[in-house]
Formats: structure tokens, C-alpha cells, sequence
């Protein structure tokens, strides 16, 4: 206070301009913010109006009365095409596809990552920036023959099929994780380790694995977040009955018959991503980690 | 016998993931460029017939709008969400007291399906109920926002959802980037009185230049592969307003039956996202093993 009080004039005015300055910085961020969350906020409370609400009422008010009919449809009565079971099924579809997908695109990234970083031999670098390299493709280029492939192995349109897409196209992401991990592991543990009688799946189990958790926390919640996710392979190789929840969503969504019900189309969106969603709220550190791994150089 | 075992473990266990790629990246590459050189219909055929179905291509007018959809999309995406990005990382970065809540919200779109944020979009941007009905119910009877079903504005309603879906991570790349510059530096001007906007655009900005690498080649590599935005969004319409490549070789292969169109449109997917890519992964890979 009487620091204050015996500022000079031009120093106080310099001083109202930073806070000016400050002001408008957070009136900027706080409008941003609101930008981000706006849709969020209209799906939320569009999907707990009733549709007459919705049609004579305002996209940004909250609901007069709010309902949960539109969210029980969207869960287990609205139609997908000729079938009218909700998003359920679809749900349990997506949870059986991405959780064995995520353990073994993880179990095999680590040990490929384990082997790069810490057991090279000659050639093992080509393999690495093959399999880097497979990261980019666009997915379009091995449509056509994967869904032949598929047909061959008897899975095309089953959910072991989908499995099977997502740990091949997933492997290139999964390795590159676990080996910029473990490049930074001093070599000589491995030495050591040899030196001492331990073999290459001890080392692994015994010394690695135990030093792993954050690169499989990272790992685990990139492979789920995008196998959940996922809309074209999902799109392309499953058939009615086998399909994950953006399908289902998407079909709910543009579903022709009947009256269109924004209220249960943002229920189901919002079931749809509630998943990613709350992982993204427990772990956002580890998620954010995963999306720069792969594009920040270290 | 075990020695041997070994000593070849690591090859062992390394060996499955290398076929796999082996057939399904790259042999499956092989495949469709094949196919892309047959007159294949409704089945794959093997004679080759060279290059009809580019010329095919390249003439169809529903390919052509993909093209320059792409190549608006891909600009203006690219632009603002690097822009927009770097704006809020600079912000963000001015010792913010709540910053850790205000990044988590700039950056939820992210963990979105597109097929979530599709639905939402179109949802808000419709004409009858959406953003235009109500600035209408406000008392601006005039008011129009019609792009979603508008064929000459609808790839911006496109663009616009990307950018929210993305801009958010661009945001997160950049603020890792401004936190890895040299603090001594940044202080060392700081006290040489030099103004905050100099010391950005002189100083911090232009050592950040392969993060701004990083961030054009994943967005670039976003914008090409998008699809399932623009199904949920826009359905590629009105009529093939918004077809993008991904969504004609899609439309090509499981609705129209012409594998022979879907696997050139592909092979020419592949080759613009390499020409932008290649150089990047070489120059990383190369480096990476220099140090």
C-alpha cells in the first residue's frame, strides 16, 4: 500500500495499462474457451429438451424441462436403419473391438520398441523406419485389398477382423512410442544385465517393463482413443451387427425414416464420445504426450 | 540349439511385425497400384491395361471438384489452425493463473470422434433450428447461415469444424515450444527492455521453426485422410459439394462398385500425402541416426 502510494504518475499509468492489457488477455482466452465449449454445451442441453422444445424454443437456452427420454432412446430404442436397438449393442461392439485391440497393438509395440532401442542388429533400423513409414499411409491405399485379405481369413465383416485391422495399422505407432522410450535407457543396463546371467525376455520383464508405466499409459490411451475413434475401417469392414458406435452414430444420424430427433442424435453423440471423453479428463497429460510423441522431434 | 535361440531372439520377435508390414503396408501398396492399372469393375482383374483409370480420372468432373476441395480445405485449415494456434499458445504462455483449466478446454475436441464433432456441427450450423433460427428468433429476420446446405460455402462449414477439432492440439505443440526456448535468453532481452511483441517475433518465434514443421505435416496429413468428418457433416453434398478424395475412393469402392477408379484415386492420395511427407521422415530419420 505504500509502495503504492508513492509510485509517480507515469509509472501508474504504465501500471493501468498492463492491467488493461491483462484484462483484455482473459476476456480474449475466456472467449475462446467459450467458443471450444459452445457445441458441447448445445448437445448437452439440445439432448435434454423434448423435441418440442427444441422446435420452438432457442439453440443456446437451457431446457425448461429437462427430460432423459431422448438419452434412453438414443441407449437402447433409436434406429439404425431397420434395426431399432440404440446405440447399446454398438457400444459393447466398440468396447469388445478396442480392448484387445489396445492390449496386443501395446504388448507388441513394446517388445518391436524393446528391440530397436536396445537390441539393434543390422537391418533393425530399416525395419524401424519401414515401419515409421507405414504410419503415414493414407488407409484408402489398402482398403480394397485388406478387405479381400479378409475374406480369405474367413473374419471379413466380424469383429477379430476389425481387431486384426487396427493391431497391423497400429504396430507402426505403437513401436515408435515404446522405442523413442526406451532409446533413452542407458545401454549398459543391458550389458550389465547379460553379464549377470539374464536373457532377453528376463531383461524385458524384469528391468523394462518395470519402468515402462508411463509409456504404456501414453501408448494405451493413444491406441484407444484412436480405435474408438475410428470411423473408416469400422465403415469398410464390418457388416449389420458387428458395427462399432461412430458407425451406429452415423447411422442413427442419417437415419431417413421418421421424425428427426435432434434431441436423441445428441444423446447418441454424446454417448459415443463419453468414453474418450473421460479419459481425456483423468489423463489429459498422458494424452497430450501421445499426440505430440509422434510430431515433436526427441 | 538355445544359444542360437538366443542370440536370434531379437529377430524372432521383431520378424511377425515385419512381415506384417511387409505384406500389409507395403504389399497391399503393390496390390493397389496393380489394380490401379486394370480396367478392374466390380472385381479385381490383373491384366494391365496401363493408364486408363487416371485418365479416367482426371477427366471426371466429380474427382475434379474432390481436388480442389481438398485444396481449399488443406489451405484454409492449415492456415487458421496454425494461426489460431499460435495466437493461443502466445497467450496461454503470459503466466495465465488458470492456465492448466482453459488449455483442458481448448484441447477436449481432440478426443472427440469426427463423427461426434460432425454430428454437433451439423446440428448447429442447420438452417431450420440451428445458429440461423436462432440470431432470427433475436429479431434479425434477415439474418442467413445457410452454409451447411449451401453447395458453393458448404466445404467452409467443413473447414470451420476441423479448425475447432484441431486447433486445440496445434495450440498444445506450439506451447510446448515456446516453454523449450532458452529462458536465459528470453530474460537477457527482457532486461535489454526489448518489447514483449519483439522479443516474440525476433527471438522465439524463429527457433520454433521445426515445430511449425512438426505442426504443418500433421495437419497436412489430417486434412487428406479426412473422411469421416465430412460423412457425418456434410455427407459430401449437397450433391458432391464437398466430396473429397477420401470420400469419392470410398464412394468408388463399396457404393459404386468401380475398384479400378477407387484404387487410382487412392494411389493419388498416397502420392500427395508422400510428396509432403517424405522429405519430413527423411530428414528426421537421418538426423535422428546422426545423433
Amino acid at each position: 500500500m505504500m509502495a503504492d502510494l508513492s509510485l509517480n504518475q507515469s509509472a501508474s499509468e504504465a501500471n493501468f495499462g498492463k492491467i488493461a492489457l491483462r484484462w483484455l488477455l482473459y476476456a480474449l482466452l475466456g472467449l475462446f474457451a467459450l467458443y471450444y465449449l459452445l457445441p458441447l454445451f448445445v448437445m448437452v442441453t439440445t439432448s435434454l429438451k423434448s423435441l418440442e422444445e427444441i422446435r420452438t424454443g432457442s439453440l443456446v437456452t437451457l431446457p425448461r424441462e429437462v427430460t432423459f427420454d431422448a438419452w434412453k432412446t438414443a441407449w437402447s430404442g433409436a434406429c439404425t436403419g431397420i434395426q431399432c436397438e440404440g446405440l447399446r449393442p454398438y457400444f459393447w461392439n466398440s468396447v469388445l473391438l478396442a480392448v484387445p485391440a489396445v492390449f496386443l497393438s501395446t504388448l507388441i509395440g513394446a517388445l518391436n520398441g524393446y528391440v530397436v532401442a536396445q537390441w539393434k542388429f543390422k537391418g533393425a533400423n530399416l525395419i524401424f523406419s519401414l515401419m515409421l513409414f507405414g504410419c503415414f499411409i493414407p488407409f484408402q491405399v489398402v482398403l480394397l485389398p485388406m478387405a479381400r485379405m479378409l475374406g480369405l481369413m474367413g473374419i471379413a465383416g466380424t469383429i477379430p477382423g476389425l481387431i486384426f485391422v487396427h493391431v497391423i495399422y497400429g504396430i507402426g505407432f505403437t513401436t515408435l512410442f515404446f522405442r523413442n522410450y526406451y532409446v533413452t535407457i542407458p545401454s549398459e543396463l543391458v550389458k550389465a544385465a547379460k553379464v549377470d546371467g539374464a536373457n532377453f525376455f528376463r531383461i524385458f520383464w524384469s528391468i523394462f517393463l518395470p519402468l515402462s508405466l508411463p509409456i504404456i499409459v501414453v501408448t494405451v490411451i493413444w491406441q484407444f482413443t484412436q480405435i474408438w475413434n475410428d470411423f473408416l475401417f469400422g465403415v469398410s469392414f464390418s457388416q449389420a451387427g458387428t458395427q462399432p458406435i461412430t458407425v451406429a452414430l452415423n447411422n442413427i444420424v442419417n437415419s431417413t425414416t421418421g421424425v428427426k430427433e435432434y434431441n436423441v442424435d445428441m444423446a447418441a453423440a454424446i454417448i459415443a464420445a463419453l468414453p474418450t471423453l473421460f479419459v481425456y479428463v483423468v489423463a489429459g497429460k498422458y494424452f497430450i504426450r501421445g499426440l505430440t510423441a509422434g510430431s515433436v522431434k526427441g | 540349439m538355445s544359444e542360437w535361440l538366443e542370440n536370434h531372439l531379437p529377430k524372432i520377435v521383431l520378424a511377425p511385425s515385419f512381415i506384417g508390414v511387409l505384406v500389409f503396408v507395403y504389399g497391399f501398396i503393390a496390390w493397389t497400384a496393380w489394380v490401379s492399372l486394370t480396367r478392374s469393375k466390380l472385381l479385381p482383374r490383373y491384366e494391365i491395361k496401363g493408364f486408363v483409370q487416371y485418365e479416367k480420372l482426371f477427366d471426371s468432373p466429380r474427382w475434379d471438384t474432390a481436388m480442389n476441395n481438398l485444396f481449399i480445405f488443406g489451405t484454409l485449415f492449415i492456415v487458421i489452425a496454425m494461426v489460431l494456434g499460435l495466437l493461443l499458445a502466445i497467450m496461454l504462455d503470459q503466466k495465465i493463473r488458470t492456465e492448466g483449466v482453459i488449455r483442458t478446454i481448448y484441447l477436449y475436441p481432440m478426443a472427440l470422434s469426427m463423427i461426434v464433432t460432425g454430428t454437433a456441427w451439423k446440428w448447429i450450423l442447420n438452417p431450420g433450428l440451428g445458429i440461423e433460427a436462432t440470431v432470427r428468433g433475436w429479431g434479425y429476420e434477415n439474418f442467413s447461415f445457410d452454409w451447411v446446405v449451401n453447395p458453393d460455402y458448404a466445404i467452409y462449414t467443413i473447414v470451420l469444424a476441423a479448425v475447432w477439432q484441431s486447433s486445440g492440439f496445434v495450440m498444445a505443440l506450439f506451447l510446448a515450444g515456446l516453454r523449450s526456448v532458452d529462458g536465459e535468453i528470453i530474460k537477457a532481452a527482457q532486461v535489454d527492455g526489448i518489447p514483449t511483441w519483439r522479443i516474440y517475433s525476433a527471438i522465439i518465434i524463429p527457433s520454433m521453426a521445426p515445430i511449425f514443421l512438426s505442426a504443418f505435416i500433421v495437419l497436412a496429413h489430417l486434412a487428406i485422410k479426412i473422411f469421416d468428418l465430412v460423412i457425418a457433416l456434410t455427407g459430401g453434398g449437397p450433391g458432391y459439394a464437398t466430396d473429397l478424395p477420401a470420400t469419392y475412393m470410398y464412394a468408388m469402392a463399396f457404393s459404386r462398385g468401380d475398384i479400378g477408379q477407387a484404387a487410382s484415386s487412392a494411389m493419388i492420395m498416397m502420392l500427395v500425402v508422400f510428396t509432403i511427407v517424405v522429405p519430413y521422415l527423411y530428414s528426421e530419420l537421418r538426423s535422428k541416426n546422426d545423433g
